[in-house]
């Protein structure tokens, strides 16, 4: 706890620095001294260039002597406060965090408007005014786009477009239920005299309604995400929230507008064309979002040779379809949002992983930023004592409404839903939904860009808007999970990833669309297929590249995915089993080592080459162990095992190398560019390379299926047939073959090194006679190799597919492998020198 | 109702389809005019090929085994019952419908669904799942996007994952193990059939 109080008073010292700082300038205009995020608002540009002028910078004041440093808190002032407060900011997030026992009972929004409150303290007690608050253009501008677009890129998308329509039911006709109530009903109660004497009149209270139904995403998805609700609960709560945001703000538009034409002139033309402009501004900006999705689909299928910057290419294209609807007047709110589901899909297939992986990071940071401000500043506008015109009626009234209206919307709509839903809503799940409509900083945003002119108790509304905030997110966040575990709301499964729950759910697809083609019905089935095949067919084919378009199946997703578990699982284990010859050859695919080098030492020392393995991590050239055993497809999770047994056939080793080792053209370059992660990589080397293999897999696969090879091989590589006398196992022909291929295919049960393995029975490769013409064996029997033979120029990705994938099937099936003998793993090891030519 | 009834009545046994499916007798009526579009010949029978003639099942990757599950071994023909048996694989789940309990195992069973799912792979009938079945829906449904190498690899890797003895096989009940956590009901259900 000291700790804590120590950071209290860095944060105490902190604010005192910049209020101070503050005061000092006392030639700024106080109307100014609005937190600015000015770094990009031309506005406040100009108002820093003024005060630069004002203050006499340093061009302008002639100097008598050359100084050599000089005070100049001008120049930096707005950046410097605004980064300052940042820091401020972040560091509340920091001590909110730092008790679990607290952020477990209160969420984390909560306690940053409570950390606001006790800056805002502080900010009081050094300047007795406010000097600091959230203005609605820092906040629309700067704020919200990147938690909009943080939130609509990681949205769950299957689940979001398969839920759309109850979410779309719930957001624009549950808004609007929740605007005109609220606001009627206030007004109601205004007529009823319960509010004493006010300003307002009706238009003026559906404007208020309308600010105030804006639910905020923010506060209850991190309730949500702890608790694991279940995920049709999720998005309905997720996608309403933040679909809702774009519909209240045009809503409030909407409003806004009728007051400022005010209520004489409002007859039922206006109001048509209020609708109209309703539907015109959220579904225009919706098919704004979806526009710049497209293009920023399209713009990453060439970013490939800038792809530092590819990610930025995302965030600056999001912002930007937020800036343009704004400019016509769109909702910007639904534009980024539509942008942001809409391109997911695309932009991941397309861009390499790592931009990937920065894009989403890079959008959590700035999303988490930023709503840590605007609560932390939510909290601190507290302390503007002008917004504080107390009437209880009101407050009170409001809070009621919101929270009873809230409930029969909800309760309404979803009424309405589960006449049609295969999986209805159940009560439990529909009493949280309309529990979680927290209100939150839109409608604090909205409230504060409220025109005093227009609406003269403007501050009544901002503080009411304030107090409903903290009641929503205080109170409702820290009873909403004891509240979702006392109604044993259904949870997430956690449903592991699995091949075959992805693969039968696509059986299942199949399946459920056959029926309803039998039946001669168009159900949702019909609908999801229809898109899918148009999105095959031409959506993807316009935003995908040719790349992403082979490999974007989901089924092989997973697989993929699975395998790459598998691989790192695999190394941390090997690492910790500490043997690691095999990592640095995994790291990266291309093996740039000395050939002279490798040959030397398989001249001179073969045997040592398995001890080396254990200690050559100090040579510099990549350790010629590795490369001889080359990890990636014989490896197993006990290879260092592996690695201890001496290499029984040096000679055949040696002769593989001479023969296959791939010779490297180059010598390390230099790896360090500005603009490039990974300049060791070479297509054309690993192109080489897997030709290389694939030839000689031909050859000797060739000379298997004609079953000539035996006695040949035999004669050839005495040696090797050797060692499998011993095992007492028949002489089988696969087993006997060069560079023992077959070997490996078999005892590795790879499945990927199919184009041999395919046209055998696995695991019965020991028994006498199953092989050449095998009655098991699929009708696809001899294609494979054929296909394999014409695409022989993989590329890179693809073999570094197979590799983990490898590792993963021999490692599962080291139990299956169980009852063989150790002696069988002596084939392996020269199934791993084989490999050398990898 | 005068010409509902009379539907009904045209077909022998409704009152145990019905009970044993579940189905309203809109349902039932809405099924049968469905069924004799179907028989084009007016044999009161379906084959294969009247399925054949529907465009968008013969799109279906694997439309040709889901046809196939509705004949049973050895017969050419469905009749309108089982034809209506098959279909009520896919009803909804009614939770409020009170349960008796000696009741047989109603149709749209969880296990029921995923039974007519395992035998769209177990093509031979010989309870398990072998790797060339597999290999052959898998190739099915992925058509060319992905390579044999590949596709081999993916469905040795399903067997894996399922195949708890070993065998390398999948069994029902290891299928069954395998999809615990996936909300069948959900997945294997047509909204209108309810």
């Amino acid at each position: 706890m000291a700790f804590l109080q120590q950071f209290a008073l860095l944060l105490a010292l902190l604010i005192i620095f910049s209020t101070s700082c503050k005061t000092a300038m006392l030639e700024v205009d106080s109307a100014e001294v609005g937190l600015n995020y000015s770094l990009k608002s031309s506005a406040t540009e100009n108002i820093s260039t003024s005060t630069n002028d004002s203050t006499g910078g340093h061009g302008s004041s002639t100097i008598t002597t050359l100084p050599i440093v000089i005070w100049k808190w001008h120049h930096v002032e707005t950046p410097y406060l605004v980064a300052l407060w940042i820091l401020t900011c972040w560091l509340c997030k920091l001590v909110a965090e730092l008790n679990h026992n607290i952020t477990s009972v209160i969420p984390e929004s909560g306690l940053l408007i409570m950390m606001g409150f006790i800056l805002g303290g502080i900010v009081w007690g050094a300047d007795k005014a406010q000097t600091f608050k959230l203005i609605p253009v820092n906040f629309f501008y700067y704020l919200l786009p990147q938690i909009v677009l943080d939130a609509s890129y990681c949205m769950p998308n299957k689940l979001f477009f398969s839920n759309l329509g109850a979410i779309l039911v719930h957001a624009v006709i549950g808004t609007c239920w929740n605007a005109g109530t609220v606001g009627i009903a206030l007004w109601g109660c205004y007529e009823g005299g319960a509010m004493g004497n006010l300003n307002i009149g009706l238009l003026q209270f559906l404007l208020f309604g309308a600010l105030m139904s804006a639910v905020d995403p923010v506060a209850v998805i991190a309730v949500f995400e702890e608790v694991h609700v279940n995920e049709v609960l999720y998005i309905l709560v997720f996608g309403e929230s933040l679909l809702n945001d774009g519909v209240t703000v045009v809503l409030y538009n909407v409003f806004d507008a009728f007051v400022s034409l005010g209520g004489p002139k409002i007859n039922a033309a206006e109001i048509i064309k209020g609708i109209i402009s309703f539907f015109v501004v959220s579904f225009g900006g919706s098919f704004l979002g979806v526009v710049f999705a497209v293009l920023i689909s399209m713009l990453t299928r060439v970013t490939k040779n800038v792809q530092v910057i590819e990610a930025g290419f995302i965030i600056v294209l999001g912002y930007l379809s937020y800036l343009t609807a704004e400019m016509l007047s769109l909702s910007a709110i639904l534009s980024i949002t539509f942008c942001g589901v809409c391109c997911q899909k695309y932009i991941t297939a397309n861009m390499d992983e790592k931009s990937v992986t920065t894009l989403r990071y890079v959008l959590k940071v700035m999303a988490n930023g930023s709503e840590t401000m605007i609560f932390v500043f939510l909290g601190l506008s507290a302390i503007d004592q002008n917004i504080w015109v107390w009437n209880t009626g009101f407050i009170l009234l409001t809070i009621l409404f919101i929270v009873i209206f809230r409930f029969m919307g909800v309760f309404f709509l979803n009424w309405l839903l589960n006449q049609s839903r295969l999986i209805p809503i159940d009560l439990t799940d529909q009493f949280v939904m309309g529990y979680g409509g927290l209100r939150g900083a839109v409608a604090y945003g909205l409230a504060a860009s409220l025109d005093e002119k227009k609406i003269p108790e403007k501050n009544l509304m901002l503080g009411t808007t304030l107090i409903v905030v903290y009641f929503t997110v205080i109170l409702q966040g820290i009873t909403m999970k004891p509240l979702v575990q006392w109604l044993k709301v259904k949870k997430a499964t956690q449903s592991d990833l699995t091949l075959n729950g992805k693969m039968n759910n696509r059986v299942f697809e199949h399946v459920l669309t056959a029926m309803e083609d039998i039946c001669g019905r168009m159900g949702d089935n019909w609908w999801t297929r229809h898109w899918n095949y148009f999105e095959d067919k031409y959506v993807c084919w316009l935003l995908m590249t040719s790349d992403a378009r082979k490999h974007k199946d989901p089924i092989f997703g997973v697989f993929h995915k699975l395998n790459l578990e598998d691989a790192k699982k695999y190394v941390n284990e090997g690492e910790s089993k500490g043997s690691l010859a095999f990592i640095r050859n995994y790291d990266n695919a291309s093996v740039d080592f000395k050939k002279q080098l490798a040959l030397e030492y398989a001249d001179i020392m073969p045997d040592i080459m398995n001890d080396m393995s254990e200690y050559d991590f100090g040579i510099d050239n990549v350790p010629v162990t590795s490369v001889m055993k080359n990890p990636l497809p014989s490896v197993s999770l006990n290879v260092h095992e592996l690695d201890r047994k001496s290499m029984l056939n040096d000679l055949s080793a040696h002769h593989l190398l001479d023969q296959h080792l791939y010779k490297s053209r180059r010598d390390n370059r230099p790896t360090y560019s500005r603009s490039h992660y990974n300049t060791s990589e070479n297509p054309d080397e690993m192109q080489e390379i897997f030709q290389r293999t694939m030839r000689s897999r031909l050859e000797s696969f060739k000379s298997a299926k004609m079953g000539v090879n035996p006695a040949k091989k035999l004669s050839k590589h005495p040696k090797k047939d050797s060692t499998h006398k011993p095992n007492g196992k028949p002489a089988d022909p696969h087993r006997t073959h060069p560079y023992g291929d077959e070997d490996f295919e078999f005892s590795a049960d790879s499945a990927s090194s199919s184009e041999i393995a395919g046209h055998f029975p696995r695991r019965n490769t020991n028994a006498p006679g199953a092989g050449v013409d095998n009655p098991t064996a699929n009708n696809m029997a001899v294609a494979p190799s054929q296909t394999a033979q014409g695409r022989l120029p993989w590329t890179p990705t693809n073999l570094r597919h197979l590799a983990p994938l490898r590792m993963s099937t021999r490692s599962t099936d080291s139990f299956a492998m169980a009852d063989a003998s150790v002696d069988d793993e002596a084939p392996e090891e020269k199934s791993g020198s084989h490999h050398t030519r990898l | 109702m005068g010409s509902t009834n009379s539907t009904l009545l045209k077909i022998p046994n409704v009152e145990v389809l019905m009970q044993e499916t579940g189905f309203s007798p809109a349902h039932i009526i809405r099924l049968h005019d469905r069924f004799k579009a179907l028989d084009k010949e007016g044999r009161g029978h379906l084959c294969p090929h009247d399925f054949g003639a529907i465009k968008e099942l013969a799109m279906n990757p694997i439309g040709d085994r889901i046809i196939g599950a509705f004949f049973s071994p050895g017969k050419e023909t469905v009749d309108f019952h089982t034809f209506v048996k098959i279909l009520a694989h896919f009803r909804p789940v009614d939770k409020d419908r009170p349960k008796e309990p000696n009741s047989p195992e109603p149709i749209n069973s969880r296990s029921n669904k995923l039974k007519f799912a395992f035998q769209l792979y177990d093509q031979d009938k010989d309870g398990k799942i072998s790797r060339d079945e597999l290999l052959q829906v898998l190739r099915a449904m992925l058509g060319m996007q992905v390579t044999d190498e590949q596709l081999e690899s993916i469905a040795d890797r399903t067997i894996q994952e399922a195949d708890l003895d070993r065998d390398d096989t999948i069994s029902f009940e290891e299928f069954r193990k395998s999809l615990e956590k996936i909300n069948i009901d959900h997945k294997m259900s047509i909204r209108f059939l309810r």
